[in-house]
């Protein structure tokens, strides 16, 4: 199945019914009900949740194959996002060409920052990359403001030349369009009192983020991903095995700076303004937790890290004190008082509260993530159904590594 | 094919002098047996032949080509491999995908962008890799990760990982240590076997059986030079080896 293992086909296949009808999974509860700020299929949010999953699937082909922590991914992401807004302003409003010439400037800049970071490994490697990124940064913040436009970021213009399109339509600027489908287009389905919204943005990135998901699976299961791995197992033996791992860390480096760039194509796609603060180092650290939350190495991992970390940033943020009084009010007064301040800290602008407790709870406990999660439930659930006169250690002998 | 001209190498350590004036003429398709008690510098030897440490002076001269001043990696393209005296291997990854990495180098180089096929697609190296763990004995071991073995068997699987790369010559430091007997008459026996395809081998041993039952040459390290070369029968008989290396013990 498109050239896959039957498992990896299998996993494949769930991705794609998945991503397809991400407007409705996410959106399990009714309009007006209680529940239905817990709600995450919105076009907004679901860009986000695919966007910052290609971002994460190329971190991981760095970092979960060779080891390589890079703290500095984000100013790839930067890099790719003023291309593209640069190409919306000079070219045209359709977004193939901004996503085309963010991956391949942020594949540029990945390079030159690779070459340099890459003579050193460790813990050196990790400095060097948050030095470049953060030097990004700055020069995006004033040095290259004629490029960048500085701290209020790059934005598109009336007066933009668009050679290839319009500067204007009817006195405002024309919306962003891949081949004449607009990104905000998109119809409601209303069901009963559940409402789905189905936007064209978010099947443009979902269609990318399922081509980036196969790409990453066949380098996974590749020649050149077993080498990837071997650097990171022992990249001494490697070298002595007449490998030489500098050009194969490199190209892994570039890949993984393409995908940044990919997302911060995709971003600008979406939402056409690029600003400084995408590249700091915060975006970089982002990226890394959102890989190991989910499960570095592993091929889905990423995708599931930048899915919960994303959601609990978008909806776990905009819980406030009037929505949990709504929660307790069958409470006498005094008790619902002290539930909202015990809560109160770990909701709202607290929700880093709560993501960190989360995150370090699953270093702890799973340190292979979200997916070692799932794969102990599954066994759970497998044991259960063979019953524990059969030996289910034994049918079990190994997780494979990489789900 | 396959000899080593070993002239004039010394290696110093903070004034340590690990290597002192070695010489050593390897010749094609023997094994020569190095010996020496511990600390003589014959890992350091070996290390100044692959590329992990460059000699202060001296050459080394494998197929009338030098061996110094180059990467490890384009050292073992030129067909030298090397089982080192603590296993080195792919702890994380599967017995057959350590044996797969280096048939892989040996086909494709030192770098190649191959991420098109499926490594589950790659029969022939599959093949090889598959039938050089049966050789070596680990074919039905049950391991899911390669450093779960016991360190005899890691020895064995990284004597795997250099015989599929179908070296010219082959380094072993000390490749039957912290096996039993019998898993050390199973290397003897197959290190014959790969004696028969003519591979040149230098085997660092402590094991006198070993050493008598491989080698056609021996040479005696002690202090960081060769004190005395000659076949294991001149070996055997040569009280200044016997004062150096035993003690007098009689061997
Ligand atoms: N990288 C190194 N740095 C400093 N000293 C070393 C290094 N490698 C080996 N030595 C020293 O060189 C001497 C020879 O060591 P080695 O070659 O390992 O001996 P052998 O393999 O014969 O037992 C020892 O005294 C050892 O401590
Ligand atoms: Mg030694």
């Amino acid at each position: 199945m498109f050239g896959l293992s039957k498992k990896d086909g299998t996993l494949f296949l769930v991705v794609i019914g998945m991503t397809l009808f991400a407007p409705i999974l996410l959106n399990p509860f009714p309009e007006g009900s209680e529940l239905a700020q817990f709600n995450a299929g919105y076009p907004d949010l679901m860009q986000r949740f695919v966007i910052f999953g290609i971002f994460a699937i190329g971190f991981n082909i760095l970092f979960g194959l060779t080891g390589y922590l890079s703290f500095g991914h984000a100013a790839f992401l930067g890099v790719g996002s003023y291309a593209g807004v640069w190409m919306l302003k000079l070219l045209t409003m359709n977004v193939v060409p901004a996503i085309m010439v963010s991956v391949v400037v942020a594949g540029l800049f990945s390079a030159l920052v690779g070459y340099i970071s890459l003579r050193r490994s460790g813990i050196y490697f990790s400095i060097l990359t948050l030095a470049f990124a953060q030097m990004s940064f700055a020069l995006a913040y004033s040095v290259l403001t004629p490029i960048t436009n500085g701290e209020t970021g790059l934005q598109l213009a009336l007066d933009d030349p668009r050679i290839l399109g319009v500067s204007q339509v009817n006195g405002s600027i024309p919306p962003t369009n891949f081949f004449g489908f607009e990104m905000r287009d998109g119809f409601t389905l209303d069901i009963a009192s559940w409402s789905f919204t189905f936007n064209v943005g978010y099947y443009l990135c979902a269609a990318i983020m399922l081509i980036a998901f196969y790409l990453s699976i066949r380098i996974f299961r590749s020649p050149f991903g077993i080498m990837l791995q071997a650097v990171k197992t022992n990249q001494q033996r490697l070298r002595f095995t007449g490998v030489n791992t500098r050009p194969y860390t490199l190209a892994a480096f570039i890949i993984s700076g393409m995908y940044a760039g990919l997302a911060g194509g995709l971003m600008v796609a979406m939402d056409p303004l690029a600003g400084a603060e995408r590249m700091q180092w915060t975006a970089s650290g982002e990226v890394v937790l959102m890989t190991i939350l989910g499960g570095a190495g592993t091929l889905i991992g990423p995708v599931l890290g930048a899915g919960v970390i994303k959601y609990f940033e978008n909806i776990f943020s905009k819980i406030n004190d009037n929505v949990l009084y709504n929660w307790f009010s069958f409470m006498p007064d005094a008790l619902q008082d002290a539930f909202v301040f015990m809560i109160h800290p770990f909701i709202g602008k607290g929700w880093h509260l709560t993501l960190g407790i989360m995150f370090m709870l699953v270093i702890i406990c799973l340190p292979g993530g979200v997916v070692e999660g799932g794969q102990r439930i599954a066994k759970l659930f497998r044991r259960k159904k063979s019953g524990p006169a059969d030996s289910g250690a034994a049918s079990l002998p190994n997780s494979t590594p990489a789900e | 094919m396959g000899n080593l001209v070993v002239q004039g190498v010394n290696k110093a350590f903070a004034g340590l002098k690990a290597l002192n004036n070695v010489n050593l003429n390897v010749q094609s398709g023997t094994v020569h047996a190095i010996i020496g008690p511990n600390g003589a510098g014959k890992s350091t030897l070996l290390n100044c032949f692959v590329g992990k440490l460059e000699p202060d002076t001296g050459t080394v001269m494998f197929e009338d080509q030098s061996l110094l001043n180059r990467q490890p990696h384009e050292i073992n393209q030129l067909g030298v491999s090397r089982v080192f005296q603590t296993p080195e291997i792919f702890p994380d990854l599967g017995l057959l995908e350590n044996v797969m990495i280096p048939a892989f180098a040996h086909r494709d180089g030192s770098f190649r962008l191959n991420w098109l096929p499926r490594i589950d697609n790659e029969a022939e190296i599959r093949e090889r890799a598959e039938h050089m763990l049966e050789d070596v004995g680990l074919a039905d071991n049950k391991a899911d990760h390669a450093g779960a073995l016991s360190r005899g068997d890691k020895r064995r699987l990284e004597l795997a990982m250099c015989l599929v790369q179908e070296p010219r010559l082959l380094l072993l430091d000390e490749p039957t240590a912290g096996m039993s007997r019998a898993d050390t008459n199973n290397t003897i026996d197959l290190l014959k076997r790969i004696g028969e395809r003519g591979i040149t081998k230098i085997v660092i041993e402590h094991d006198m059986h070993v050493v008598f039952s491989l080698a056609q040459k021996v040479s005696v390290m002690a202090q960081g030079t060769v004190i005395a070369e000659g076949s294991p029968e001149e070996i055997r008989g040569n009280p200044k080896v016997q004062e150096a290396y035993l003690g007098g013990a009689h061997l």
